[in-house]
């Protein structure tokens, strides 16, 4: 671990004053992944200004949404009544993250910023454009079954690996983002950049800006939905492919769905495209089949991912075909 | 009356819980790393990041001028050591080949190798310094890729390894080629074992403290005895100087029976920078420090009668190994043994490779080849549409074929028709890929398992206190089996004494010797050897009682007395009868110590020793995305007799776990362009978490052999984790009609 100052700041105005004073500063909060790339010497920041102290841990009711502090752990968010009952998709994918000791530790704000698990990544021996511009991508050649297949560039096919994420991307979260001079709403569509040429920048959060908290739209449609997962190991598994899906079903066809997915992309990866093919159609398997190929349709496989194109497609019938039951689950039970 | 010739057991058999069992939770246990010397200093490693290749030059400058730091060690200003060559190898060494003392010379042979070691203040000063040391390289391309060399093993007879030709011990009996074409029924197929990692939850660790010419290591391992004489070997010191302690481990299944290079580079960093020194492998540095359990391809060929009796079976086997030691494994072993079968060849070949030298983990050679082996069998039994255990009955085995010898015991068709029983293997579609229970589809497999009986000599010192408690010494280990608490039970049940009375001293070279803790031995070996000294203890007692005419016991003979509650009393009549500590005190004596020494006799040349069991298991997998799912086994053994159902029961479960991962989970993944390890940590290394352990069913059949041992133990360690991957290789086969034939059996190798 390379050697660094540790301070704390006592509220937001203080945490972005600190940070502008030192331009390889770092903001801490759970530390779930940072501290873990900083033994590794992926991330070697001078200063780490831990900002736990800050008041962002509150989940508050908007007049037409919700409002999640930025410093809310992932358990209280994924155990909270309100995330439980209108956003299960997030629920369900929080508790399918890491273990429940990372997830008392692990905040919203820092999944926003986790950062990938691509072993030529997180070892400074081989070459990687993340971590190193213009040094080439070691994982195009090596061992790549678990890198993305969708957005990925010739520098970078690493995989971006939270769970959170995919749910908020399916949700329409809106990242809140302060600075020293201004405060900025950025849609979680826009948050992430494609890797393109410079996979080392990966958010559009700049040094110095801080993000205070994740605002949810209120609909209707996120009451109907729910988040898979699919990996090798039972629990405390990164995802190969992982499914954020919502849908309404109205008069028997679908009225209103959303589909993002994990485990297979740079970033996480919402289909406007995907969504609007299943509007109008009705709730069958071949439905979400044709659906799932548009998401698919542009996917690169690497020499041992393959699999994943056909995983992923499989794993989006699923998850539609789980709400489709539990939509006819809830019509039956009103109808008695 | 009835006359009784043997003590009756009353501790011996009970599940009785673990005697360090509040020491380990309550973190009372001292592992190697947690002793505390004054004045400590600590080691952190630096590893190669190249796969082959030479050292051109090391910068140090900047490390050393770290804070804290006090010395970077590396070839260029070590230490000379000796080879490790000693006058007799130990077992756990491999048979050919030299370990290489570490930091001696500027070649690098695998990616990961020792090169330099900082000495600093503190960990992380040590940690960030290491980071700090820059080397140079000479790169020379590295042996990587397996198949290619597997190929080259088993064309090439005489592949060499830089210490010598590769041993290719060949096995035939009767006529494998002409048993395959008289055969109705032929199968042949390929079988790959991949590399995998012991990863104990305690990392590797020694702390080393010179005091003048004397050593103290406290050191994890399996065999302090071992590394004592290793280490003395290298630094060309008496055996008598070296002091190695490891009174507690946090798990090994192997990885602590050799004196890996870190164990002497702790001594040597303590002996340049004359202070205690601490050196704890790191998690990554877990995958290249101990060595893992081999890759190994395998090919099996077998031929049956249309009723299903074996013509033939041939057995090939290729393992990794480095390009330093000729690492090999009892792979094809139990091939020779395990079915009646008049014609049975084998062979093993190794593949050298730029990588650190495998080692034995948790039943070496035979998970590797009872899996293949086990895999082949169900093949066999789907092409001739018979059932898998009615075929394994009809080739059982009801003397040794290979040795010709009867057994000592056999439980095995006992564990398949009681396994079956208790699993409802009668339920059982004969049919792959046939059963569902809604989105799943449902598999039954089973496999047999089965385990060498070995001993070997061992040493055992008991000595009673004037209160009449004894405390047991013998420099064994217990690596988690419960070896503290079922070596006590011996003690105590021979006795007569309350488990409290009695205090069992392992891990400490200054005690009498014991072998190797490994390949199940160590109740045959050391309770043996515990059983014989505490005989010799009550019949010394017994001497002084019964010539003292003040006793009640004068004149008692050995065969007319027992013990119980901390007396020794007539057989007859309870009544009469002293307490040791009376025994003691009448003859003025704080304490009475034996020593004995128990080997193996000729019991091997009459009998042929094995414990056998049998595994069944069911699986789910996802239909549509494939995810396989162990949802419940039921594992059943012959392993003699069970000297504690409790801690028995943990061994077997654990075993059982630790098969779950190497059919499902578990591979260590080298880069093919230069040797690297690119899992080296828990989150990609991936084992089985609770989630992924189903309900868990465990028997053991009673049985008594009095030929193994004293004791009439098997050991049943290693036996657990044998057979168990191809019991669940061959569920996921019958629940989806596909055989995978690469271990692990991930959804990759499923979905279709």
């Amino acid at each position: 671990m390379k050697l660094f100052q540790f301070v704390s700041a006592s509220d937001t105005p203080d945490a972005i004053k600190q940070i502008g004073a030192d331009k390889h500063g770092r903001f801490v909060a759970g530390g779930t992944t940072l501290i873990d790339l900083m033994k590794l010497h992926v991330e070697t920041p001078s200063t780490l200004i831990d900002i736990n102290g800050l008041r962002l841990t509150a989940i508050e009711e908007l007049k037409d949404g919700l409002r999640i502090g930025a410093n809310v752990r992932n358990s209280d968010l994924a155990w909270n009544d309100l995330i439980v009952g209108r956003y299960p998709v997030l629920s369900e994918a929080l508790l399918s993250g890491a273990t429940p000791q990372l997830r008392n530790m692990a905040t919203v704000g820092g999944n926003l910023m986790q950062r990938t698990r691509c072993p030529y990544f997180r070892d400074t021996v081989w070459a990687c454009n993340k971590r190193d511009p213009g040094a080439g991508c070691s994982a195009l050649d090596g061992f790549n079954r678990s890198h993305a297949i969708l957005g990925t560039s010739d520098k970078c096919i690493a995989t971006h690996p939270s769970d959170m994420c995919v749910a908020l991307a399916a949700l329409e979260a809106v990242v809140k983002i302060q600075g020293a001079n201004r405060e900025r709403s950025v849609p979680i569509s826009e948050f992430y950049i494609p890797y393109g040429d410079d996979p080392a920048r990966e958010t559009v959060l700049e040094h110095g800006e801080l993000i205070t908290a994740v605002e949810l739209p209120t609909a209707d449609l996120f009451k109907h939905s729910h988040y898979l997962k699919v990996r090798d190991r039972a629990s405390f598994e990164f995802a190969l492919v992982s499914v954020a899906a919502a849908m309404q079903i109205e008069n028997g066809a679908i009225h209103g769905a959303r589909l993002a997915l994990g485990g297979v992309a740079t970033k996480p990866w919402r289909s406007l495209e995907a969504e609007k093919t299943l509007v109008g159609e009705k709730p069958t398997e071949s439905a979400f089949r044709a659906a799932a190929k548009v998401v698919l349709k542009d996917a690169i496989p690497q020499k041992h991912n393959a699999f994943k194109i056909e995983l992923a497609e499989r794993a989006i019938v699923r998850a539609f075909s789980t709400l489709t039951q539990a939509h006819h689950a809830v019509k039956k039970s009103t109808n008695i | 009356m009835s006359i009784e010739t043997k003590i009756p057991s009353k501790i011996i058999g009970q599940p009785i819980n673990r005697v360090d069992g509040r020491a380990k939770v309550t973190g009372a246990a001292q592992y190697a790393i947690e002793h505390k010397l004054d004045n400590v200093a600590h080691a952190m490693l630096v590893l190669s990041d190249i796969g082959r290749g030479k050292i051109q030059e090391i910068d140090s400058k900047t490390a050393e001028r770290s804070p804290g730091v006090l010395a970077v060690i590396s070839y260029r200003n070590a230490t000379k050591l000796r080879s490790q060559e000693p006058k007799e190898r130990p077992i756990v060494d491999p048979i050919e080949g030299d370990p290489l003392p570490p930091l001696q010379d500027d070649k690098v042979r695998f990616n990961g190798q020792p090169v330099a070691v900082v000495v600093a203040e503190t960990l992380e000063q040590a940690a960030h310094a290491a980071s700090l040391v820059r080397i140079k390289y000479d790169e020379e391309k590295p042996i990587t890729d397996f198949s290619a060399a597997a190929d080259e093993a088993r064309h090439a007879p005489q592949a060499k390894t830089d210490q010598g030709k590769a041993k290719r011990p060949e096995y035939e009996r009767g006529d494998v080629k002409k048993g395959l074409t008289d055969a109705d029924t032929r199968i042949e197929h390929e079988y790959i074992q991949p590399t995998e990692h012991h990863n104990p939850i305690e990392t590797h660790a020694t702390l080393a403290h010179w005091e003048g010419k004397k050593l103290t290591l406290y050191d994890k391992s399996q065999w302090v005895m071992n590394v004592r004489d290793q280490v003395a070997q290298a630094f060309a010191i008496e055996t008598d100087d070296v002091r190695v302690i490891s009174l507690f481990v946090g798990g090994a299944f192997g990885s602590a029976l050799r004196t890996w290079s870190h164990v002497l580079i702790a001594a040597l960093a303590a002996k340049h920078v004359q202070r205690p020194v601490k050196l704890m492998l790191t998690r990554a540095q877990m995958f290249t420090g101990p060595g893992g359990r081999p890759r190994t391809w395998q090919k099996v060929s077998l031929g049956a009668t249309r009723d299903g009796r074996l013509t033939a079976i041939e057995h090939q086997a290729v393992g990794e190994t480095s390009t330093y030691e000729s690492y090999s494994e009892s792979t094809v072993n139990s091939s020779r043994m395990l079915y009646s079968c008049p014609n049975v060849a084998t062979h093993y070949y190794l593949a050298p490779m730029n990588i650190n030298t495998p080692t034995a983990m948790r039943a070496p050679g035979e998970v590797t080849g009872v899996y293949a082996l086990e895999v082949a069998m169900d093949e066999l039994a789907a092409a001739l549409e018979m059932d898998p255990v009615e075929l394994r009955l009809r080739n059982h085995a009801d003397r040794d074929p290979s040795k010709d010898l009867p057994w000592s015991s056999k439980s095995l068709k006992e564990c398949y028709l009681e396994g079956a029983e208790r699993f409802g293997w009668s339920k059982r579609n004969p049919k792959a890929g046939a059963t569902r229970e809604g989105r799943n589809l449902v598999g039954y497999g089973m496999a047999s398992a089965v385990y060498p009986t070995n001993r070997m000599p061992a040493t055992v010192r008991i000595r009673m206190s004037a209160d009449g408690s004894a405390e047991i010494r013998s420099s064994s280990s217990d690596m988690g089996p419960g070896t503290y608490t079922s070596i006590s039970q011996v003690a105590a049940d021979t006795l007569g004494l309350a488990m409290d009375q009695v205090n069992f001293r392992l891990g400490d070279t200054t005690l009498p010797t014991a072998p190797v803790h490994g390949g199940s031995m160590t109740m045959a070996s050391v309770g043996s050897a515990t059983q014989a000294a505490a005989e010799a203890l009550r019949g010394k007692l017994l001497e002084l009682a019964s010539g003292d005419e003040r006793s009640p016991l004068h004149r008692a003979k050995a065969d007319g007395i027992t013990t119980a509650n901390g007396r020794m009393f007539l057989r007859d009549d309870s009544r009469k009868g002293e307490s040791y500590a009376d025994i003691l005190k009448r003859h003025n004596r704080d304490s009475i110590e034996v020593t004995e020494k128990s080997e193996p006799g000729e019991e091997k040349k009459k009998f042929s020793m094995y414990a056998f069991g049998a595994h069944f298991v069911e699986v789910h997998v996802d239909a549509d995305l494939c995810v396989p799912r162990v949802t419940r086994v039921v594992s059943g053994f012959g392993g003699g007799k069970i000297v504690n159902p409790k801690t028995a029961r943990s061994q077997a479960i654990g075993g059982i776990v630790g098969g779950i991962g190497m059919a499902c989970l578990e591979e260590t993944h080298r880069d093919l362009r230069n040797g690297r390890v690119i899992n080296a940590n828990l989150a990609d290394y991936i084992l089985p978490v609770n989630a992924d352990v189903p309900n868990l069913e465990v028997f053991f059949i009673d049985e008594r052999d009095p030929h193994v041992n004293p004791l009439g133990v098997k050991g049943i360690a290693e036996i657990a984790l044998v057979g168990i991957g191809a019991a669940i290789a061959n569920a996921v086969y019958h629940a989806t009609g596909i055989r995978v034939r690469d271990l692990p059996i991930r959804l990759d190798k499923l979905i279709k």
